[in-house]
């Protein structure tokens, strides 16, 4: 079967819940409204779908937007030899989806990232502390609201960080900038960034 | 002055252990069923030669037997993601190199067509193009594990197959270096194209080192794989069923060593693979001496496939024809109007990539390293995540280890071949 069968197979089974599914270069997407019944839905993907491979589960940060955040995960299927991406949307109020660790087991250090880079929890996770960062880091470093210079942080005894790199740079363009001249690479801080709108 | 208590416990050992309750913390690495506290906690890492890089593994032993196993990574964390979000789709390239850094030829592929996937050029790049992407990718590949067996064998004892292996090694970093001009950090492959052709001579120098890379493979195997001592340290070591593999979602040579015959170049084949005729290895007990026979094949394999792309490669030019992708020529760019524009947009603004998203999957020689881009047009990536082989392979250790002894730990880590730089990324 291919990946459109599969996803008009799941939409079936949950009306109202998994959208139609949208196509891009070939890829499926399928938009699951609540995020609160991803477990649910993820469950029968892999149960009778055969989606028994969860290869990457990441979120994007929509800042600006109403919901914030949106937690992407790419299935595989061994037996239908096809992926499947489902998307699901966390407003920044809320920050928090039940994990799918009882699904996958390799969704452990998945969402442990997603925790450690973008401070959404996962409710049920057995084990959920920073992966990447140290215990005790106070930001959450892939959010669109902090800066690429970094934070000046301090966990004593622990770890600290400083802006970096401490002179001249960081050399690198900023997206959407409104002519070339804001694109272009160059050292910028905070003082010298005009106020973002 | 200090206050005056009055004393609770009229004995010294008796208040000594009261303050101690007080004032430590309960030790957070204890097991519930650890009454008799005899299990002794041990750091590995973050710096040990086994660990092959900074992967600090936090063990549980009760006497030489392994009872628990946390892995702490992040030691490289460098932000990847985050510097991707802010430079162009080329500026990112040469991050790439940094990912597996034992292959870094395989990541520059990887990336350069999940960014073409992005913008709809796989079907406009021209077949010398992706030739020369299957020989850099499979080179990649030999290389990778060549360094991944030669270390797995000192790990385990055997000197000699690391300077052994270590020998053809560098004669790919060699290859490497006339190809691209840069040994390790190679950035070979640009969006819709590579950086240079290849350059003359090239494909008698890789031809003769095809040649030797055989002899000393066989080479290889004789010092291994009926090695008393090897087999001893590695059959039924670091055992991995069939369904646990999947569910931790391992890829690469360690999912095919546990009997799953999953091989991207296969399954959904990309640039060329599909005209070439190579096998897929795969194990049937994966243990620590099927992930090394695996590795073993796959090297043969490799080295057919690039035979067969040297004999079939293609004249012609090595890049797409996208001129709002690509550099054009320099000498163009000094005296015509058009390409002068082309080269001021491209280097101010980067590709007009549509807005989307897509993953693309690549079969590297850890597993699977896959780059998921969230574009929302323009030419930097609003999101990029990268899926990396060694970071989702390296989470089935807390499942694994338990009920292992101490020095069976070495034979397991080794024999995964993990990177920590695309690990942390």
């Amino acid at each position: 079967m291919t990946a459109r069968e599969l996803a008009l197979q799941l939409g079936a089974q949950f009306p109202g819940l998994v959208s139609a599914p949208a196509e891009f270069r070939g890829e499926i997407t399928l938009r699951v409204a609540e995020a609160e019944r991803m477990p649910e839905v993820c469950a029968a993907a892999k149960a009778e779908l055969g989606f028994d491979y969860l290869v990457d589960m990441t979120s994007v940060d929509n800042y600006g937007q109403d919901p914030r955040f949106t937690v992407v995960y790419h299935l595989y299927s061994y037996r239908h030899h096809c992926w499947l991406r489902l998307k699901t949307a966390v407003s920044e109020e809320q920050s928090e989806l039940p994990t799918v660790t009882g699904v996958w087991r390799t969704a452990d250090w998945h969402e442990r990232e997603i925790y450690d880079m973008m401070g959404l929890r996962f409710r049920g996770h057995p084990d959920l502390r920073r992966i990447l960062m140290w215990e005790g880091y106070p930001y959450f470093p892939l959010r669109k609201d902090f800066p690429l210079a970094g934070r000046p942080s301090d966990v004593p005894e622990v770890a600290f960080t400083g802006a970096a790199p401490l002179e001249g740079g960081p050399f690198v363009t900023t997206a959407g900038g409104a002519d070339a001249a804001a694109r272009e690479p160059r050292a910028r801080t905070p003082e010298s960034e005009p106020p973002r709108d | 002055m200090a206050e005056a208590h009055e004393l609770k416990f009229k004995d010294t050992a008796a208040r000594a252990a009261a303050a101690a309750a007080c004032s430590a913390p309960p030790p957070a690495e204890a097991e519930p069923g650890d009454l008799a506290g005899d299990r002794m906690v041990l750091n590995v890492g973050p710096s040990h030669p086994a660990t092959h890089g900074v992967l600090r593994l936090v063990i549980e032993l009760d006497g030489e037997r392994i009872t628990r196993v946390r892995p702490e990574i992040g030691y490289l964390h460098r932000g990847d993601e985050k510097i991707a979000e802010n430079c162009t789709y080329t500026q990112f390239i040469p991050y790439t190199d940094r990912l597996d850094y034992l292959a870094p030829m395989a990541n520059n592929v990887a990336y350069a067509l999940a960014v073409e996937k992005l913008l709809g050029l796989e079907r406009q790049l021209p077949p010398r193009c992706q030739y020369i992407r299957v020989i850099c990718a499979e080179l990649a590949r030999l290389s990778s594990h060549l360094l991944g067996i030669g270390c797995y064998a000192m790990d385990c004892g055997a000197m000699t197959v690391f300077l052994h292996t270590f020998t053809e090694r560098e004669k790919i970093y060699n290859l490497c270096e006339s190809l691209t001009g840069a040994r390790f950090t190679t950035t070979y492959t640009r969006i819709g194209g590579l950086a240079r052709d290849l350059p003359p001579g090239w494909v008698e120098q890789c031809r003769q080192f095809l040649d030797e890379v055989v002899v000393n493979i066989e080479e290889t195997e004789t010092f291994l794989t009926r090695n008393r001592i090897f087999m001893d340290r590695t059959q039924g070591v670091g055992v991995i069923p069939r369904e646990v593999a999947i569910d931790y979602g391992l890829t690469g040579p360690n999912l095919r060593a546990s009997g799953v015959a999953h091989d991207l170049r296969k399954a959904h084949p990309y640039l060329v693979y599909d005209q070439l005729q190579f096998e897929v290895p795969v194990g049937t007990r994966g243990d620590c001496y099927d992930r090394y026979r695996v590795r073993m094949e796959e090297m043969r394999q490799s080295v057919r496939i690039v035979r067969q792309c040297l004999d079939q490669l293609p004249d012609g030019p090595v890049n797409a024809p996208a001129a709002k992708v690509l550099l054009p020529p320099k000498a163009r760019v000094l005296t015509k109007m058009e390409e002068l524009i082309h080269q001021f947009m491209n280097v101010t603004q980067g590709v007009n990539a549509p807005p989307g998203e897509v993953y693309f999957a690549h079969e590297n020689p850890k597993g699977e390293l896959g780059f998921y881009l969230d574009s929302r047009g323009g030419g930097t990536p609003y999101r990029l995540k990268i899926r990396s082989p060694s970071f989702v392979n390296l989470s089935i250790l807390s499942w694994l280890l338990p009920g292992h002894l101490l020095g069976d730990i070495v034979a397991v880590l080794g024999s995964f071949d993990f990177v920590m730089g695309e690990c942390d990324r």
